[in-house]
């Protein structure tokens, strides 16, 4: 009897306590992103990237003609065309799907094998001494000589980079969810949570981990961005997604002769002016995404 | 302080043989037959000359016995010999490369320093002026703009349409040496690595000295009577460095990455561009040989950082 009147008495004293409904978190999310300009024309930008790289058109992109090699930008082609006669504009969307699916494959991946590890090492304290020093080692190691040597020994492609860069990005994602459990593991709830009976895979995935979301939402936003960057810059020396099919990144590697880079500029500035619209917005989008969930809520009134 | 360092030294050791255990087995694993190299291509079906070869470089001995060869002569400075061509021996051709990019990457570090470090200072000095919001919005400009593309635009706007800077190499072809020819093709690709390291250090900067100001030694400083200028450059700046310390090692790592893109397109003859070579040409003797000394360097950068930081803040050493 008493159990059961005792919340809704917790409840209703809670309530007349802070003297307004209690927001949802996820709507209180919402209302301090919007709050933060330049956060919402980053999300704008990225959706019409997004919308851009859908509606481009592969065949358009794939179609050679040698005829018109090197045209500079006219109504026909309004980024003019590249040493093979291509349309840059539709190589730059197509491109655009290209980078994009690589990088958010990339770091989804990376989120997960991350969040995995970084759960067992932040569980199991005898775990942890071993994959933080395999952590270690990665990270005192520059991503892009890893990612070099991975691509010397499996090859470059499209499979392979979104693999190889999940292989090398993934200490981040480990960090954020391991501090949260150090944090949570032994805090009041979890404890509880033990108490009642439940296995430890319940507590770590309805009790501990879903505290470490927001985090790793900021991650995964910020990840996508350095993964296009990742895959920019390997395919500009070459050796990542392979032509005929374009991205950003081997749209780049014409801009590797001076020639193109001097007389040519309509085959570089396309992709990238892309790449960096997309990083800057998504850097933006971070940032606003940080403070959103800020659980202290320092901008809050 | 030299218990400190041994102890610090210890613990890069295991770091170090981890990261030669990871390239060797990834490059023994590696598609590609290193025997073939050996023979002249109409004899490779020749089964004997195979096994002779095979067993003549111990690569019919079990991977870990392999693997403490190579460490045996790495160690005393053989490296192998670049694949194809002449067969240069790698550890000279690595040489040169790191005097290369040590020169780069050097000149990048202490623009960061020099500009950075300053320019945050003067941020938390003039917190929320004009001035400090347009820091603000330059350092996010320098944070997340990407340094290659960065790079690629400099070479075109100053290399190639104001013919102001040379387009790339490190000296002019054919010319004899001068240093004002080394400087003039330094510039630029130092100045672009530089950036994001300005911007990056301007930020810690700006926050580390903002949270010292707060600090209640700075407010008994200024009770005391010192004028501001003594407060400001004894108490709160030295006390703001010591996590910036933290922040210059920590970024080495980043630093060598963003060279190797940088060195490529302005084709600096560095470690960076000639790893790049190395990927593309499957030159598995210099990959390793180039990957070993960037480990070392990391590694030694690391350790300086942790000795910098106990150097700095005597409570590092003493727990």
């Amino acid at each position: 009897m008493a159990t059961t009147t005792a919340p809704k008495a917790l409840q209703t004293g809670a309530g007349t306590f802070v003297g307004r409904p209690v927001e949802r978190p996820l709507r209180r999310t919402i209302r301090r992103f919007r709050r933060h300009r330049m956060a919402v024309v980053g999300l704008i930008t990225i959706l019409v990237l997004i919308v851009l790289a859908v509606i481009g058109s592969e065949q358009t992109a794939l179609k050679q003609s040698l005829a018109i090699a090197n045209q500079a930008p006219s109504p026909e082609h309004w980024f003019g065309t590249d040493r093979n006669g291509r349309d840059v504009f539709a190589r730059t969307l197509v491109g655009g799907r290209v980078s994009l699916a690589v990088g958010l494959v990339a770091t989804l991946f990376s989120a997960l094998i991350g969040t995995i590890l970084g759960a067992i090492a932040g569980f199991y304290p005898r775990a942890d001494l071993i994959i933080m020093r395999v952590v270690d080692v990665f990270m005192s190691f520059p991503t892009i000589i890893l990612l070099l040597i991975a691509v010397s020994v499996f090859g470059p492609g499209i499979i392979n980079l979104m693999i190889m860069i999940g292989l090398v990005t993934w200490t981040v994602p480990c960090r954020i969810v391991r501090g949260q459990f150090l944090l949570l593991r032994e805090s009041d709830y979890a404890t509880a949570a033990r108490v009642v009976g439940l296995s430890d895979t319940a507590i770590v995935t309805k009790h501990i981990l879903p505290n470490a979301t927001a985090p790793l939402l900021v991650y995964i936003s910020l990840g996508v961005a350095s993964a296009v960057l990742i895959e920019a810059g390997l395919s500009y020396l070459g050796l990542g997604v392979q032509p005929p099919t374009p991205s950003w990144g081997n749209m780049l590697n014409a801009a590797r002769s001076i020639t193109t880079l001097e007389r040519h500029p309509w085959e570089w500035i396309p992709p990238a002016a892309a790449t960096v619209t997309f990083v800057l917005a998504v850097n933006f989008v971070g940032d606003g995404l940080r403070d959103a969930f800020d659980p202290r809520g320092s901008k809050d009134s | 302080m030299a218990t400190y360092i041994v102890r610090r030294l210890l613990v890069a050791v295991p770091i170090f043989f981890g990261i030669t255990v990871i390239v060797f087995l990834l490059l023994a694993l590696a598609p590609g037959d290193p025997v073939s190299a050996f023979i002249r291509p109409e004899l490779r079906t020749n089964e004997a000359m195979r096994a002779a070869i095979i067993a003549r470089y111990g690569l019919d001995q079990p991977l870990p016995i392999r693997y403490i060869h190579w460490l045996a002569e790495a160690v005393q400075g053989n490296l192998g010999y670049k694949a194809g061509g002449v067969g240069l021996p790698v550890l000279d051709t690595v040489q040169r490369g790191f005097v290369a990019s040590m020169l780069l990457m050097g000149t990048a570090l202490l623009i960061g320093i020099f500009v950075g470090i300053p320019l945050g200072v003067l941020s938390a000095l003039r917190q929320y002026s004009k001035l400090d919001y347009a820091l603000t919005g330059v350092a996010f400009l320098g944070i997340s703009m990407p340094s290659f593309l960065l790079g690629l635009g400099g070479l075109y706007i100053f290399g190639l349409v104001i013919r102001i800077f040379p387009i790339g190499g490190m000296v002019t072809a054919g010319a004899p040496f001068s240093p004002f020819d080394l400087g003039a093709h330094l510039a630029l690709p130092a100045l672009i690595l530089g950036v994001g390291y300005v911007a990056i250090l301007m930020r810690y900067t700006r926050s580390s000295m903002l949270e010292v100001l707060g600090s209640l030694y700075v407010t008994t400083a200024t009770a005391k009577g010192l004028p501001n200028r003594t407060v400001i450059a004894r108490h709160a700046f030295r006390n703001a460095l010591i996590p910036i310390i933290t922040i210059i090692g920590l970024s080495l790592p980043e630093l060598v990455g963003g060279a190797v893109i940088i060195e490529t397109v302005f084709s600096w003859p560095g470690m960076g561009n000639m790893m790049v070579e190395a990927v593309a040409g499957r030159d598995f003797p210099m990959i390793m040989g180039l990957t070993l000394v960037v480990a070392i360097f990391v590694l030694m950068a690391n350790l300086l950082t942790d000795v910098a930081y106990a150097v700095a803040d005597p409570r590092v050493r003493y727990n």
